[in-house]
């Protein structure tokens, strides 16, 4: 009896309420409402009401699944490409933030500690002004006449970004893949800079020095001593960009174009132009999917560098 | 004059010292943490600098493997002067403190990297590492990451990944600093056994003064990036040259006097509580302010007073510290001066055992002094 009234009491002790909170927390404000989405996306719309999925009729309990919505997703094609492009725009993104991103960092680390601060301030000052504001602004930027427009038309980079297929004629650069690209990338930079900067401002140096003792140039110290241990940064910081990058909706909604349909705005039309909630909820559902899979890799990727850290 | 530039001339102009050090100074906007330091040290030689922490010793030993650049004078190694190569260049491989073992790596990897960085093919690389683990004896280790070992392994591994290149000079930076007291101790000898086995020359800085001891052929002591003394271990415990080196190394007590009388073969000095009669000469005369170090296992203690009247003095134990192999007697003598006296715990039970309170007379011999002029 008295066991058992300890075990009650060490479950309602103070580190078991400080782990839980957070669990609950997620339990109330994901899990439960991506059940519901859930329960949408394999409901049958009854003019404005959705079925229930548990009947019971003459002594029959019956569940009834839709599960055409997600049939639907496999065989129209227009789901299958508006994923992939989401995908290949969240990719392409994370490595433009990545390239930019690590050598920001790394330098951010090594400035004088006086500096840091002031840098770290720098990098979040963006958030200051409203993010709307912020991705609006590249509009009048990037159209005719605009500042950036004029210059990467006066120095020829639209000709290569042309060539390679980013922008559909030279001197076009807004509603383009190029716009899209560079609206996300200006907005999650810092995410990529911030955990970077955590992870490589806690190395220690004097593994460099090592490095170097042992005949390393300052390059090849680079590649097989920093990189290596920024790994995790690097993880961490890819995810924080790529994750919203592929449900984004407000970015290609004011810089993206006809090509660039991403999978937030197929969500958008489920529901407000088609007003098919379940259809919507579906796609809602593969997408949550196909971000839960890189967040698992993510996650054991952090054990292991939690291991190697012991 | 400074003793160290005296040894370096005299060896200078007999064999041609492997690594010479010339007149090294490190300036840090004004402050001179290495300060016009010369050295030379032989092939083979296993040398320590020896000091507390910031008098130097660690920016001298990193200028040797390129991290700091000398605001002026020369290194030389075999002939080679190092000024204008990269730490990634130069001849030598240093152990680090707490060794900057990189984690990411199996202890394998962190023994080929110097031999990769080399571009040495493979099978060559694989040999090297395999005699390395067996040098230290790791080779059941060798998939392991640097955290899955025990500090002594850790160390070892640094002191295979350091030797793996065999570097003409090995640096040590307070090898031993990170392990405990015991494991130290059989690691000293260890890390001795291997550096004389594999015959490279070795500089190590460290603040642990029984570790430079143990395991150096020579010494310097290091204080505010000057050398103050360079010799043997023996050599600076029982000549040390100045006041500081005496009271650095070992324990020692320090009598101020002045020399009553000055002759070829000996000196008597006078000070508070006794006289001192010195069985050699010193350079110095009559009249002259000089200090006695007298080391406390150098001192016997006795309950008669002894025949000789010189190199006696009568005082009360006001404490005592029990060692195990030794017991220290603090004896306060007459001017209120405290003696400390180090006598070895031969009998397991002495019936007259000395305590706390006992009258007692210190005293020893005509040769236990050293004479200290500055």
């Amino acid at each position: 009896m008295n066991a058992l009234l300890d075990r009650l009491r060490s479950l309602v002790s103070g580190r078991s309420a400080v782990i839980g909170l957070p669990y609950l927390w997620l339990l109330v404000f994901f899990l439960f409402p991506f059940v519901i989405v859930f329960k949408i996306s394999v409901s049958e719309m009854e003019t404005v009401q959705f079925k229930d999925l548990v009947t019971l009729k003459d002594g029959v309990l019956q569940l009834s699944l839709k599960l055409s919505n997600y049939v639907f997703i496999t065989e129209d094609a227009l789901y299958l490409k508006t994923y992939l492009a989401s995908l290949k725009y969240a990719a392409a993104t994370t490595l433009l933030c990545l390239a930019i991103g690590y050598p920001f960092a790394y330098f951010m680390a090594r400035a004088k500690s006086t500096l840091q601060p002031t840098l770290l301030m720098l990098v979040m000052l963006p958030f200051w002004t409203s993010f709307l504001l912020r991705v609006y602004a590249w509009k009048g930027l990037l159209s005719e006449n605009g500042w950036v427009a004029d210059l990467l038309i006066n120095t020829g980079i639209d000709q290569l970004l042309y060539a390679a297929g980013m922008i559909p004629a030279p001197g076009k650069l807004m509603h383009t893949p190029f716009s899209l690209v560079l609206g996300m990338t200006y907005t999650y930079l810092p995410f990529m800079i911030l955990p970077l900067y955590g992870n490589l401002a806690k190395m220690d140096l004097r593994l460099l020095e090592a490095a170097a003792d042992l005949g390393a140039t300052a390059w090849t110290a680079f590649w097989k001593i920093t990189v290596p241990l920024s790994k995790a940064g690097i993880i961490a910081g890819s995810m924080l960009v790529f994750i919203p990058c592929i449900g984004e909706f407000v970015i290609p909604e004011l810089l993206g174009g006809p090509q660039t349909l991403m999978i937030g705005r197929v969500m958008w039309d489920e529901f407000f132009s088609n007003n098919d909630w379940p259809m919507a909820s579906s796609v809602a559902v593969v997408m949550v999917l196909l971000i839960i899979v890189p967040l698992a890799i993510f996650n054991k990727y952090q054990a292991e560098a939690q291991e190697v850290r012991k | 004059m400074n003793p160290s530039s005296a040894g370096n001339e005299q060896r200078a102009s007999g064999d041609a010292a492997f690594l010479r050090i010339e007149h090294l100074t490190k300036d840090f906007d004004g402050y001179k943490a290495v300060n016009d330091v010369s050295l030379d040290i032989a092939k083979g030689e296993i040398f320590a600098l020896l000091g507390s922490s910031g008098c130097g010793k660690s920016t001298l030993l990193r200028m040797l493997a390129g991290f700091e650049t000398p605001s002026s004078g020369r290194i030389v190694l075999a002939g080679q002067d190092l000024a204008s190569l990269p730490p990634f260049q130069r001849p030598m491989n240093m152990m680090f403190q707490s060794y900057a073992l990189f984690p990411h790596l199996t202890v394998w990897d962190n023994i080929a990297f110097g031999l990769r960085r080399d571009g040495l093919p493979k099978a060559q690389v694989a040999d090297r590492v395999e005699a390395m683990l067996k040098l230290v004896q790791l080779g059941k280790f060798a998939k392991r990451k640097p955290h899955q070992l025990s500090g002594g392994q850790q160390q070892r591994v640094a002191l295979a990944r350091s030797l793996a290149k065999q570097p003409q000079l090995l640096l040590l930076d307070e090898p031993l600093g990170a392990l405990d007291k015991k494991l130290r101790e059989e690691t000293q000898i260890e890390l001795v056994n291997i550096i004389e086995q594999v015959g490279v020359t070795c500089v190590m800085v460290t603040h642990d003064q029984e570790e430079a001891m143990t395991m150096a052929s020579r010494i310097a002591i290091m204080s505010e990036g000057r050398f103050l003394q360079v010799g043997a271990p023996s050599e600076i415990y029982e000549t040390p040259a100045t006041r500081f080196v005496a009271d650095f190394i070992g324990n020692v007590n320090l009598m101020d006097g002045k020399v009553d009388d000055d002759q070829p073969d000996h000196v008597i000095i006078g000070c508070a509580d006794c006289r001192h009669y010195v069985g050699h000469g010193i350079t110095g005369n009559e009249g002259m302010g000089v200090t006695v170090a007298l080391r406390p296992e150098k001192i016997h203690l006795s309950r008669k007073a002894p025949d000789d009247e010189f190199n006696s003095a009568r005082g009360t134990i006001k404490e005592l510290s029990y060692f195990g192999s030794f017991t220290v007697y603090h004896v306060e003598l007459a001017s209120g001066a405290r003696l400390k006296v180090s006598l070895a715990n031969v009998q397991r039970h002495r019936d007259d055992q000395f305590t706390w309170g006992d009258t007692v007379w210190a005293h020893w011999s005509r040769s236990a002094h050293v004479v200290l002029t500055s």
